[in-house]
């Protein structure tokens, strides 16, 4: 799910759970990132300040 | 003499002796009573206690932590110096909280690594040493209570530490209240959230981070988290400095930044003596192995580090020095510091996938790439070992190593694939003997490497 969200950062493992990128966030994508950790139905996914 | 006369005599008296060389952290013969262990270093060296005699005693405890280069022996390694003192600015900064003010200490001896026996080993020889520690960094980073967590199943050790928390109280040598606290059995269960988890009243299984620890841990107080054995040696470097310490390291005092001290490493598996040997760091394995009697039957490699560790050939490994650094340049590790000896009669690719399903089974059942990854390699391995490996296998093995990296609430899918990773290196040729004759008949020997609780039949 998350994976179609945000296909630029985001992929699937072979169980559907989350693979994502090293790299931050563009800042362009933080919205759609917000979306796809909202939406995680497993808490999978975290968005955290890169400092 | 009594403890009483024995504190009231080292406030006047000279300044203790260090201990010359090693052993450092365990005296040999009985363990020291609270009288004796003053009268042999000294008492407790906190900040306020009269400065009489010109006994070393470090003003900064935290500073000399940080310049004698002292890091946690539990396995992460991280600099106790600056653990310490970001917990006590963290303590200055918040105040209190819900009622609490200060911070928390937690002595971690829970030791869940199987192949480790050094932590029950210094709370029995030298407990007076760790519950030191734990007094002098509370000092240090501003703590109003303390946690020494224990293995569960030692309950006359946990009644002992507890009876000898109560006699340092009526002599005012805790400085808090210490309280013991028994861990259940499961390898990620000592890990540090887990411990925390558990002292808040939840269940023993690692947290998820931000926040650590030293933000938020115990009772929502910033809380410092350190294995007993690190907390012995704040205990002694308090006492007789940073250089003292530094004197035994990888090369006598290491530049700064560098790795410093003696260390506790338990050495098992096919050694004529095994046992818990405390080591300058920087020692050589073979060195080690030597010291524990040599191999006592052929040897084929050695496993550095635990089971977040790694596989090095025997002969290849003996000149690898015995730190950290040294032994993560040749793709193994310090960990909580064991060394296990393979014999030539045991198959490597075999007890790799009895320990892959040991750690697979451990899981907390908290994060999908372990609950899934970690049986899925675990299966892989156990083909490769007791089927005839083929080269799909192996490339699902080695995708498996790369998808459970990383992605967990804790190192243990991390710490298996390195472990699993190591094994594909140095049992290669095992690897395509298997491939070309099937397994080895050494798959079915008892396994080496110990399991608790596991059993082959979940394997095979």
């Amino acid at each position: 799910m998350c994976a179609e969200l945000l296909p630029e950062l985001i992929a699937e493992d072979p169980w559907g759970y989350p693979i994502v990128a090293a790299a931050p966030v563009p800042d362009e994508l933080v919205p759609l990132a917000r979306r796809a950790v909202a939406a995680c139905p497993t808490l999978a996914l975290l968005l955290a300040d890169a400092d | 003499m009594s403890t009483a006369g024995a504190i009231r005599a080292a406030g006047t008296a000279g300044r203790a002796l260090p201990p010359p060389g090693l052993p450092r952290l365990i005296p040999p013969g009985a363990p020291l009573h609270l009288g004796e262990h003053i009268q042999r270093y000294g008492p407790v060296p906190f900040r306020d206690a009269a400065g009489r005699g010109g006994r070393y005693r470090a003003a900064d405890l935290i500073a000399e932590a940080e310049r004698a280069g002292l890091t946690g022996r539990g396995g992460a390694g991280f600099p106790t110096g600056r653990k310490m003192r970001t917990v006590a600015e963290r303590g200055r900064r918040g105040g209190a909280l819900r009622g609490q003010p200060g911070t928390v200490v937690v002595a971690n001896g829970a030791e869940s690594e199987p192949a480790s026996a050094k932590d029950r080993l210094l709370l029995t020889r030298a407990p007076h040493l760790v519950l030191d520690g734990i007094a002098l960094a509370a000092e240090a980073v501003g703590a109003t209570r303390g946690y020494l967590s224990v293995h569960e199943g030692q309950d006359e050790l946990a009644l002992q530490l507890t009876a000898m928390i109560g006699e340092r109280d009526r002599y005012d040598q805790n400085r808090v209240p210490i309280r013991v606290v028994a861990v259940p059995g499961g390898y990620v269960a000592s890990q540090e959230t887990a411990v925390i988890s558990q002292l808040n009243g939840g269940a023993p299984k690692p947290a998820f981070v931000p926040p650590r620890p030293f933000e938020k841990g115990a009772h929502g107080r910033p809380t410092l988290v350190q294995n007993v054995e690190t907390l012995a040696h704040l205990a002694l470097i308090a006492r007789f400095g940073a250089d003292w310490f530094r004197a035994l390291g990888p090369a006598p005092w290491p530049p700064r930044g560098a790795a410093a001290g003696s260390a506790l490493i338990t050495v098992s598996g096919a050694v004529t003596r095994p046992g818990v040997y405390e080591i300058a760091l920087g020692m050589p394995v073979g060195e080690l192995i030597q010291r524990a009697g040599g191999p006592s039957e052929p040897p084929q490699a050695v496993l550095a580090g635990g089971y977040f560790g790694g596989w090095l050939p025997f002969f290849p490994a003996l000149d690898v020095p015995l730190s950290d650094a040294g032994l993560r340049a040749v793709g193994a590790a310090l960990g909580p510091g064991v060394l296990i000896v393979l014999p030539e009669s045991a198959c490597g690719l075999a007890e790799t996938a009895w320990i892959a399903g040991y750690l697979a089974g451990q899981s907390a059942g908290q994060c999908g790439p372990c609950v899934n990854g970690l049986p899925a390699l675990a299966g892989m391995i156990a083909r490769l070992a007791f089927g005839r490996p083929d080269r799909q296998t192996y490339d699902w093995a080695q995708d498996l190593l790369g998808l459970v990296a990383r992605r967990g609430a804790c190192h243990l899918p991390d710490g298996t694939a390195a472990f699993v990773a190591s094994s594909l290196r140095t049992f290669a040729d095992e690897l395509r003997a298997h491939s070309t004759a099937g397994p080895c008949a050494r798959v079915r020997r008892r396994p080496v490497l110990p399991a608790p609780g596991h059993s082959w039949d979940d394997l095979r």
